[in-house]
């Protein structure tokens, strides 16, 4: 089985969220479980939203490309940008916050990272000239 | 205004009237939390039986909710959708917030 599903955006915070949402809805289409389909709109609301937050944060908001393609039961989602590149060309590490502290201590940010790389199963980023590539690989054991 | 509350026996109890609390929302969540439970009983109750889906902006705009009440006063959350349940327990804030499956629930357990 084979699906795909390209779009792209402005990266602006609302310009994100109907992205997110749109992307969403097609990908519930390729027959995800909800669970499945839930951990996917997570990680790509993270990925999404960094790139707003990070690649675009001293820059006129530029275009963000998403492709989509399922094949079998393998989602892959390229995100394309052509803002600045992640700190020394690498993913942030995404280690898991500590939350056993005193509430006024708790953290209020950093899940991010954490997120995406706990639903992934392979994640890869490229910096190919001007343009930020990220990949995201999902891997089903069964689809519904 | 997205968020309406209530005062409900001993507890306040804030509803959520967004299908998203994401990085779009979360500045303006956090402000509007303090508003809500600026007064009222020391417990405080969220419902978030409306919320379809929550990012890490989201996530801090809640725990932020908490760390602004007094010390005494806690934050309980009621009504969490799948996804909203899903990043609170990939986050472990499942072991900071206590989360009921109803708003019921919840209130029963604010009177007990």
């Amino acid at each position: 089985m084979r699906k795909k599903f390209n779009t792209s955006f402005k990266a602006t915070e609302l310009g994100a969220r109907a992205a997110i949402a749109a992307i969403s809805d097609h990908i519930r289409a390729f027959w995800l479980t909800q669970d499945q389909a839930d951990g996917v709109e997570i990680a790509l609301a993270e990925a999404i939203n960094n790139v707003v937050e990070h690649a675009f944060a001293k820059a006129e908001p530029g275009d963000v490309r998403v492709l989509c393609s399922l094949r079998d039961s393998q989602l892959d989602i390229r995100i394309c940008d052509a803002g600045v590149p992640m700190p020394d060309n690498r993913l942030p590490p995404g280690l898991a916050a500590d939350v056993s502290v005193a509430r006024e201590d708790l953290p209020e940010g950093g899940f991010g990272w954490f997120l995406i790389r706990e639903l992934t199963s392979d994640l890869r980023y490229d910096r190919c000239g001007l343009i930020n590539h990220l990949s995201l690989r999902f891997d089903f054991e069964t689809l519904k | 205004m997205s968020l309406t509350s209530t005062v409900d026996g001993n507890a306040r109890i804030v509803t959520v009237n967004a299908e998203r609390i994401d990085a779009a929302m979360a500045i303006q969540f956090k402000e509007d939390m303090r508003l809500e439970t600026e007064q009222g009983p020391d417990h405080v109750i969220l419902d978030l039986s409306a919320v379809s889906f929550i990012d890490s902006s989201g996530l801090g705009a809640i725990v932020a909710s908490m760390k602004q009440l007094e010390s005494h006063r806690r934050l309980d959350l009621a009504g969490l959708t799948p996804m909203v349940d899903k990043v609170f327990r990939l986050t472990r804030m499942d072991m900071v917030f206590k989360l009921f499956a109803s708003l019921d629930d919840a209130k029963a357990a604010a009177a007990g």
